[in-house]
Formats: C-alpha cells, sequence, structure tokens
C-alpha cells in the first residue's frame, strides 16, 4: 500500500487547485491544468521508456500527433456523400457513425471519437511496433536517430497531407461523448469537468505504470537499463520486454494526442514537432529519468508555464537549457540534486568524479 | 526524362551530396576522437552561412567567409571546453542529450539575433542567372565553387591527418584512446581540435552552399539529419564512405522531387535513414563484426 500513498498529496492538490482557483475567480488556470494533464499522460509513459528500460525515443510528439490526427480526421471528415456504399452503411449498423451539423447548419455524419479512437490507439500500436522491432535492436546515437526521424516523418507527412489540413491543422473537432453528460471539451461550462476528466485519466495511467514497474516487468526492466547483456544471460527476454514498454508508451502518447484534441477542438503539425518531442524528453530528464513522480510533477509545473506562456519567446530555449543543464549537473534529476557537489563543479570546474546512472 | 532534365538533376544531386558528405565528415571527425555524435553538427552549417552574410556589410566576401569560418571555430571550441571537457566517462544518452540541448540553444540564440527571414551570400561569381552550359543542362557557377571547396576540404583534411602531428595525434586518439594517453598524447585537446576542426569544416560549407540553398536559423536540424543519414551509409568513421554516400543521398534526394511533390523530400531521404538503420546498421561499405564491437 506504501506505493500508493503519494497518491494522497496528489489528490489534495488537484482538489486545491479547484478549489483556489474558484475562490479566486481564476478558473481559467484550470484550462492549462487540463492540457498539462494531458502533456503528463504521455511524458509518463515516455519515463518508463527512458528511465526504466534506458531507451531514448525522440520522436513521441509523433506518438501524440498520430492520435491527435487520426482522431480528428475521422471525427470531422464528413460520410455523407459516401453514405451509400456498403463500408459505410455497415459502420452506420454497427452504431459507429454519429450525426452532427458543421458551422453553415449542414448536416455531417461522421465516426464516432469513441472509434475513431481506437482506430489511432490501433494504429499507434501498429506503427510502434513496426518502427520498435527493428528500432530497439540500436542503441544510443542510432536508436535516438531512429526515433528522431520517425517523429520528423510523421511531421512531415501532416505537413504535406490536405487530408491532415496541411500547416493549419483541422479544427472543428466535436466533443468526446464519454458517457451521458460527462465530455471531452473546450467548452467553457464543462471546464470543471473536464479538469477531473483529465486528472482522473491521469491517475489511472500513474496507477498502471506504478504498478508495472513494481511488478516483475519493471524489475526486468530495471534489469536491462543496468545492464543489458547481463539481463540478457539471465534469461531476461530484453527485446520483448523492451518493445512491449515501447508500444505501451506510444498508446499512452496517442491517447493523451486523441483526448487533448477534443478539448481544444483542433490540432496543428506543431504537436508533432521535433522540439515538442525534445521538450518531452527533456521534462523526464529534469523528473530524474527513473521517477515516474518526479516526472509528473515537472510535467505540469513545466507544460503549465509554457502554456501560459511565461517563457515568451524563449519557449523552446528554456527547454533547450533546461536539458543542457540538468545532463551536465544533475543526471539523476532536480529532485535528486546534490547542490555541494554542483557548487564545487560550477566554482572550480572540476570534473564530476561520481560514477554515472 | 530527357538528358538535359537527367544532367540537372545529377547536378542538383551532386552539389546538395558534397555538402551532405562534407557534414558527415564532421560527425566523423568527433566521433573518431570522442565515440559521440554531434548532434549539434548542422548548426555550425548554419552558423557559417549566417555570420558570414551579417559580416558581408563590413568587409569583402572573401574576408567575410574567413571571418565567419573563424568565428564559428571559436564557438566549436567554447563547445567543447565548456560543455564537454570536465565530463568523466558520461554515458551515451547523457552525451546524445547534451548535444541536441547546444543545438536547441544554438538555433534559438540565431532566431533572437538573425529572426526568421532567409538570407543568402551574393554568388560568387556572377547571379542567380549566369549559367555554365554542359550537355545542354544549365549549370550556376556557384555548383562548381561547391563541388571545388568540398573537395579542397577532403584533399587537405587527409593531408592533415597523414602529414602532420596533430593530425596524427588526433588519428592515433581516434585508434586507441587509452594507447594514445600512455605515448604522452593530449587526448582532451584532441577532442576540443576535433570540434574545431568540424566546426571549420561545417562553417565553410555553410558559405558556399549559402547563395544556392539559402541560410536560415533553422537549417541546421535538417542537415544533421541528412549528414547522419550519410555518415552512416558510408559507414561511421570512414571519410570516403562518406562521400559516396553523399552523392548517393543528394542524388536519390533530387530524382525524388521527379515522382513526390517536393514537401515530401525530406521524409524521403529520412526514410532511407530508417531503412539503413534498420537493414546495415553497419553501412554500404563497413564491416557487421567491426560495427559490433563499438560501443554506439
Amino acid at each position: 500500500m506504501k506505493k500508493y500513498l503519494a497518491f494522497i498529496p496528489f489528490f489534495l492538490f488537484v482538489v486545491t487547485v479547484h478549489l483556489l482557483t474558484s475562490w479566486t475567480d481564476t478558473l481559467y488556470y484550470l484550462t492549462q491544468m487540463t492540457m498539462s494533464a494531458y502533456y503528463c499522460l504521455l511524458i509518463i509513459g515516455l519515463c518508463v521508456v527512458m528511465g526504466y528500460a534506458g531507451q531514448i525515443s525522440l520522436g513521441h510528439a509523433g506518438f501524440f500527433a498520430i492520435g491527435g490526427y487520426i482522431s480528428a480526421a475521422l471525427t470531422t471528415s464528413n460520410l455523407i456523400e459516401y453514405r451509400d456504399l456498403p463500408l459505410v452503411r455497415l459502420l452506420d449498423s454497427m452504431g459507429m457513425l454519429m450525426t452532427g451539423q458543421d458551422i453553415y447548419g449542414d448536416t455531417l455524419i461522421v465516426i464516432t471519437p469513441w472509434m475513431a479512437c481506437l482506430a489511432a490507439v490501433i494504429l499507434a500500436i501498429l506503427l510502434a511496433y513496426l518502427i520498435g522491432i527493428p528500432a530497439l535492436k540500436l542503441k544510443g546515437h542510432y536508436l535516438a536517430m531512429a526515433t528522431l526521424g520517425f517523429g520528423i516523418i510523421i511531421y512531415r507527412i501532416v505537413l504535406a497531407t490536405p487530408y491532415f489540413g496541411e500547416a493549419d491543422g483541422i479544427a472543428e473537432v466535436p466533443a468526446f461523448v464519454l458517457f451521458g453528460d460527462i465530455s471531452v471539451s473546450g467548452d467553457f461550462s464543462s471546464r470543471v469537468s473536464n479538469y477531473y476528466i483529465a486528472w482522473i485519466l491521469l491517475t489511472l495511467g500513474m496507477v498502471l505504470l506504478i504498478n508495472l514497474i513494481d511488478s516483475r516487468v519493471g524489475r526486468a526492466l530495471r534489469a536491462i537499463h543496468g545492464a543489458e547483456d547481463a539481463a540478457d544471460s539471465m534469461g531476461v527476454d530484453t527485446t520483448a520486454y523492451k518493445l512491449n514498454v515501447f508500444v505501451l508508451s506510444a498508446v499512452f502518447a496517442a491517447l493523451a494526442g486523441v483526448f487533448m484534441t477534443h478539448y481544444n477542438g483542433s490540432i496543428g503539425p506543431s504537436e508533432a514537432g521535433v522540439m515538442k518531442s525534445v521538450r518531452y524528453v527533456a521534462i523526464v530528464a529534469v523528473g530524474g529519468m527513473a521517477h515516474l513522480w518526479g516526472a509528473l510533477i515537472m510535467g505540469i509545473t513545466l507544460n503549465f508555464l509554457s502554456l501560459r506562456g511565461v517563457f515568451g519567446t524563449y519557449d523552446d530555449a528554456v527547454f533547450g537549457v533546461i536539458l543542457i543543464f540538468i545532463m551536465l549537473f544533475a543526471p539523476n534529476g532536480l529532485l535528486r540534486i546534490n547542490f555541494r557537489h554542483v557548487a564545487t563543479q560550477l566554482l572550480f570546474f572540476r570534473r564530476a568524479g561520481k560514477k554515472e546512472a | 526524362m530527357t538528358a538535359e532534365l537527367f544532367i540537372q538533376y545529377i547536378f542538383a544531386g551532386i552539389t546538395y551530396g558534397a555538402i551532405y558528405a562534407i557534414v558527415a565528415i564532421g560527425f566523423n571527425i568527433i566521433y573518431n576522437t570522442t565515440g559521440i555524435i554531434n548532434f549539434a553538427q548542422g548548426e555550425f552549417v548554419m552558423l557559417g552561412g549566417m555570420i558570414s552574410i551579417s559580416l558581408l556589410e563590413y568587409m569583402a566576401l572573401p574576408l567575410a567567409i574567413v571571418a565567419a569560418v573563424l568565428i564559428t571555430m571559436v564557438i566549436g571550441a567554447l563547445i567543447e571546453v565548456v560543455f564537454i571537457r570536465w565530463l568523466e566517462r558520461p554515458s551515451v544518452l547523457r552525451m546524445i542529450i547534451i548535444t541536441i540541448g547546444i543545438s536547441i540553444l544554438i538555433r534559438e540564440v540565431a532566431l533572437h539575433i538573425w529572426g526568421e527571414s532567409v538570407r543568402s551570400l551574393p554568388y560568387f561569381i556572377g547571379d542567380e542567372i549566369t549559367s555554365v552550359a554542359i550537355l545542354g543542362a544549365r549549370i550556376s557557377p556557384q555548383v562548381f565553387w561547391v563541388l571545388g571547396t568540398c573537395t579542397v576540404m577532403v584533399l587537405l583534411l587527409g593531408l592533415f591527418f597523414q602529414a602532420t602531428s596533430i593530425g596524427r595525434e588526433m588519428r592515433a586518439c581516434a585508434a586507441n584512446r587509452t594507447a594514445a594517453i600512455l605515448c604522452g598524447i593530449d587526448t582532451k585537446n584532441m577532442v576540443t581540435f576535433s570540434f574545431v576542426l568540424s566546426a571549420a569544416l561545417g562553417a565553410l560549407a555553410g558559405c558556399v552552399m549559402s547563395p544556392i540553398t539559402y541560410s536560415q536559423y533553422n537549417i541546421g536540424t535538417g542537415l544533421a539529419i541528412k549528414g547522419f543519414t550519410v555518415a552512416i551509409l558510408g559507414g561511421l568513421g570512414s571519410s570516403g564512405g562518406a562521400i559516396i554516400a553523399g552523392l548517393l543521398l543528394g542524388i536519390i534526394e533530387a530524382f525524388s522531387v521527379s515522382v513526390l511533390p517536393l514537401s515530401f523530400q525530406e521524409a524521403v531521404s529520412i526514410a532511407i535513414l530508417l531503412l539503413i538503420l534498420f537493414i546495415r546498421p553497419h553501412g554500404l561499405f563497413g564491416s557487421k563484426d567491426a560495427a559490433g564491437l563499438k560501443d554506439f
């Protein structure tokens, strides 16, 4: 039960933020908190890949974009012209279609968000296997470049394909009705409920991952990170573990993309950009690599500040500086920083004598 | 496809290919002495072009280029001294992240200095419309400047590594670092030299390519990825392989335009990168067994 203790302050924080903002009449902060929570869903998934399995991925914005774009494209492309096609009829008879109206009042027939979400996740899983099976055989620089390449290809595709709206992205994405009256949407009236939806999803993700790393899988992953060859010779199927964790994190990223897109009502190519992937890596690094709560805390803090525009035009630069400084002075994360050690390093430019993590 | 168009594509291909080869050689120089891939390699090319364009206001073109190359060399040395020199046996993951951070930092500084505008140096001879006819195709003289400069750079580099004592010390450092230390070679200085050298290569390439390809604050990432593709394709660490692979990638990329829309050009070269990484990570010419021993 000890591992769940950290959820108590977590829930207190979530409720406190809501109460504070409603008392001080600053509920608009909840919008950024909601978005930060969705980004964090991706970040905690990446944290397991980087921190526990020890594999770098510079392509997670790509999976986020797959989730967001597939969901947005399917729930906005009008099938009314094709309604007599057998495939569309089949989808309709299975309850996978819904009707709506566009801004001009014309009738739309689109795929329901649930189905679009399912399609997005399935595509993310397929692509994660496709890219993961060969890529995870690579190490270090090669893996970094391969995942970076994957991210750029996704970015180039969404930027150059008319179906995905090219540079404009996709707007007018409908609300995602979860059940009853509860739906993921950017509607002002449902800001509070959306805030809780996002944080409940994040909590579910955390519970899943905390249990995962506390299990046989987690121990195997730590063994892989510590010494892959040793783990291999002890009978740990290193390839399968690395691959499955990578795919799981891709699913987290795709889901984050789906929910974020329905929440914002739109998605643009910048979500697939290389800088986004680098930013996620930076946040995991600041959080301490193998530290889910650290990644969560830093993810919320930095994304919230960034979304509030605190960093201004230096947004990307801030994350670059964070990357460099964390990796130079605190490779184990900001929360485990050894200030005396850093001070001596900075003052005398001593060489970092401690063993690498 | 007509013969003229074919030759036009070939020349466009080898022009870009020569640039990619130079970036790849820059990767190799640093990789050989340190075992790390400097993800900020493409930024040196960007800096060379941008600095020379800014300096052009105050001095003649050749002087501006020389000054830009020297300034970029200083920046390369600073990067090594400030960020890398004092780390003891850093892990590969840590070095990747640090050099990515450095490249972001350089790019953002460039954005704040030069803005988002696209600039270029003037053509070294004539202007945009000056051209030389070769077998019916019209080739800009600047293409020959690029090819000539790249050839001279590669030849001088070969001479440097074979004939000068610093060059030999750098090769010793690449071959066996511990043995080099035992022979009294200051390997730390060799690492700094390798950064200076690859900064110089990148900056000069950035200057000569600027009239044709233009310079902008964000060209570094694309060049770095293509340079890396070439370095892997030619076998990481091998300069000869890099040249062949560079020309190959440049030509493939040039011809991809005739099949796919221009906006997919980058996706094509990255797809090639992924294919190579997945099928032949030791490169077209490298040995699989030797690659297995390397610590990527």
